[in-house]
């Protein structure tokens, strides 16, 4: 898993709507990436649902959060109106997990990312990492929020 | 015994038949996941609104008892049935002091670390 203070890998995305969204174009701003196994699983579900209710305080704090995990973009979108959340959520989807594993935040048994949070600072340098013992476990949003509070 | 629970969860509504049967005092929180169960927020605005009439749980029980019936005209009737001032539950389930209580607990939960509900901490 990457560290804090290393330079954030950049990278380019679609998100659920088919725009390609890149890293750099959120620099100026903190940015939490959440990484995470798949859309529709019930874990999965659970941890962006619970992220949707406090994403008011989080983008009251300066950060853009974004949603990562191997799913395509139609699977996000249908993903987002199941759980009823506007989190954008980026597709790593080909080649398979590469924005994962430039974060070491894949794992390569099971196919998929591992839950993993990064936050990256304005000027695109990891601040802040969480990963989860297993993909079963939620981090918490306390944990978002004792970051954040941490580095501001 | 401190529960945060959401009134539109099926796995709360299944604990809840448990932790009610409980000989400890329950600190019930608020902790309605809206993304989830679009309801929750105005059930537990009901709740509240039931025990500014000192009917909280009541009010509570009720709603888990029966999670097919919980638009306003059923939340009407339980008013009703529970003999309480249905101008006043009005008013106070829409009131700033109920929202900002519910949102209190809400972020109590989050600082707690719930990530799902029901969450027990004993």
């Amino acid at each position: 898993m990457i560290g804090a203070g290393e330079p954030a890998p950049e990278f380019t995305l679609r998100d659920q709507d088919g725009k390609k969204v890149s890293l750099s174009d959120l620099r100026g701003k903190r940015v939490l990436l959440v990484f995470y196994p798949l859309d529709f699983s019930p874990v999965c579900s659970d941890q962006l649902s619970i992220y949707q209710e406090v994403k008011p305080e989080i983008e009251a704090k300066g950060v853009q959060m974004v949603g990562i995990s191997v799913d395509s973009g139609f699977a996000h979108k249908a993903f987002q109106e199941k759980l009823g959340i506007d989190t954008p959520l980026l597709a790593d989807f080909e080649p398979k997990g590469e924005v994962a594993r430039a974060y070491g935040a894949y794992i390569e048994q099971v196919g998929h990312a591992n839950r993993s949070l990064v936050l990256v600072d304005p000027k695109g340098t990891v601040e802040w990492v969480h990963e989860s013992p297993t993909p079963l476990e939620i981090p918490g949003a306390n944990l978002i929020f004792d970051a954040l509070n941490a580095v501001a | 015994m401190i529960v945060y629970a959401d009134l539109g969860c099926p796995h709360c509504a299944s604990a809840w038949v448990e932790i009610s049967r409980r000989e400890a005092t329950i600190v019930f929180r608020h902790f309605p996941v809206a993304s989830k169960h679009p309801r929750s927020p105005a059930l537990h605005a009901a709740a509240e609104a039931a025990g500014a009439q000192a009917h909280f749980f009541e009010m509570v029980d009720s709603l888990y008892a029966d999670r097919g019936h919980v638009d306003d005209p059923h939340l009407w009737k339980r008013v009703e049935e529970l003999g309480l001032d249905l101008d006043r539950f009005e008013a106070d389930r829409r009131s700033d002091s109920v929202a900002a209580r519910l949102r209190r607990d809400f972020v109590s939960g989050i600082r707690a670390g719930v990530t799902g509900t029901p969450a027990i901490f004993g």
